[in-house]
């Protein structure tokens, strides 16, 4: 089986994993190139960006010396919740009509719809990653912010976060492509469930009533999992694992499902 | 080896999905180069994205036992925001090969000269054409596939081009559709006519030229 430079004879799961690997790589540089450019500061701004929203928004609460509920500090409470707004909001938004921009790579044989979505679910979650560890450091070190009590238990909470915001991004992302119309319900939809996320409050100062109710989101799960590793000792969590594990897997389902139909209806040009 | 068998393939419309190639069979062995005649609207850039593995069949199966290109000398493939230079980089990590290397030869071959490092939405089309060709010669392939390549640039860059394609490849498999008979009889041995989806097989050139002469007589 001849197998030239591109590599494309169809071969085996190892060989379609390092094209992956390789195709992805390159959409990732790609994608930092276009976005950020080579002026100024380049691809720092993939986390100087989230980490001046999650900056901005920790100031606004402390000037307005928000009421979230408990005697937690503000810093703590703000760089926990924004992180993880930042995980579930950024992700969909970055896969919605995801494919119009890169019809002209679509032309490349291994560059298929799922390796667009990965790579800026890769990027996305680094930026958001990379600039909570930066913050968390950085207000560390000034003394505004107490180092986390369960560092596992912070990764644990901030991977299912990840994991949420990849899923419901592909879903989403995906089925844009099929209605435009997605697009259109995304930005209010994010934005009425930003003061319900858990990000601005903790779900122990809710009547009980309301928190049956608000629980039903998965993401406040996943913020009171992280506040949990973050200052344990301080507060009383609620929050299901295997129901966020749950909302994950069908949401990821979904989502390849809906990829898959993007993959078979392609239209270029 | 490429073996299209029984391929069909349909497009959503408005009106529901309605079939652009239909029950399509097509062998092309290593070194064979086959011409695919059509009019506009007859499915010759569907098939040829099809080949390429660009796009998925409705239905039906696509083999390649050889490395197949993108449909070459397409000019829209580029990211408007990066530079030349930056594009050819975005293609050769794609296909896994070295990029320094090759850019001598971009360079040489395009004529760009310093706008190579220029963002590519400043090119002219012939600009564009010129970048895209010399960046599809870099990537090494057992069969080409050409779509309508003839509009590249002025005379002489249009030679250059058919030097580096039929001559320097002239062992290459190649698939070259086009709507101007004069082109494939120029480069292929083997034609066949792509009539409303139909593929229709000819047993020689001319006969298959003579086939295409009358479906596109009857239209008119």
């Amino acid at each position: 089986m001849p197998v030239s430079a591109d590599g494309t004879a169809n071969g085996s799961l190892a060989q379609s994993w390092r094209i992956q690997r390789r195709v992805i790589w390159a959409l990732l540089l790609r994608e930092i190139l276009t976005r950020y450019g080579r002026h100024n500061i380049g691809f720092l701004w993939l986390f100087v960006e989230p980490m001046l929203f999650t900056v901005g928004v920790t100031a606004l609460w402390s000037a307005t010396k928000s009421v979230h509920g408990s005697n937690l500090p503000i810093v703590a409470f703000a760089v926990t919740g924004y992180s993880s707004v930042l995980l579930w909001r950024n992700m969909p938004t970055r896969c919605i009509m995801a494919m119009e921009p890169n019809m002209g790579l679509l032309y490349h044989r291994n560059v298929r719809p799922i390796d667009i979505y990965l790579s800026r679910l890769i990027l996305e979650a680094a930026g958001a990653g990379i600039s909570f560890v930066v913050l968390t450091l950085f207000f560390h070190f000034i003394g505004w912010l107490a180092f986390p009590e369960d560092v596992l238990e912070v990764i644990g909470s901030w991977l299912m976060l990840a994991w949420f915001g990849a899923g419901l991004a592909l879903f989403i992302g995906a089925l844009s492509e099929s209605s435009e119309a997605v697009e259109k319900l995304w930005h209010p939809a994010q934005y009425l469930l930003f003061p319900l996320s858990g990000s601005g409050f903790l779900v122990d100062a809710l009547p009980v009533q309301a928190q049956h109710y608000i629980l039903l989101l998965p993401m406040v799960h996943g913020v009171e999992m992280l506040r949990e590793g973050y200052f344990g000792s301080q507060m009383v969590a609620h929050y299901s694992f295997a129901y966020m594990a749950i909302w994950n897997a069908v949401l990821t389902l979904l989502g390849l499902s809906q990829v898959r139909n993007v993959s078979m209806t392609l239209e270029l040009e | 080896m490429i073996c299209l068998d029984n391929v069909n393939k349909d497009y959503l419309t408005r009106v529901g999905p309605t079939r652009i190639l239909r029950d399509v069979h097509l062998t092309v062995r290593p070194g064979e180069r086959v011409g695919i005649l059509g009019r506009n609207g007859a499915g010759k850039s569907t098939l040829i994205r099809l080949v390429s593995g660009a796009e998925l069949p409705t239905s039906g199966v696509i083999e390649r036992s050889m490395s197949v290109s993108w449909p070459l000398a397409f000019g829209g493939a580029f990211q408007g925001s990066l530079t030349g230079l930056d594009n050819l980089r975005v293609i050769c990590r794609i296909y896994g090969v070295d990029a320094t290397e090759r850019i001598g030869f971009v360079e040489e071959f395009s004529e760009l000269g310093i706008y190579l490092r220029e963002e590519v939405k400043t090119y002219s089309s012939g600009m564009r054409a010129r970048l895209a060709f010399a960046i599809s010669m870099v990537i090494d392939f057992d069969c080409f596939l050409i779509d309508e390549i003839v509009a590249v640039g002025d005379a002489r860059f249009h030679a250059k081009c058919n030097h580096e394609l039929f001559v320097k490849r002239g062992d290459r498999a190649m698939i070259i559709v086009s709507h101007n008979a004069a082109y494939i009889r120029e480069h292929c041995s083997r034609a066949a006519v792509l009539v409303d989806g139909q593929l229709h097989h000819a047993g020689s050139l001319d006969e298959a030229f003579a086939f295409y002469d009358r479906t596109t007589a009857i239209a008119a």
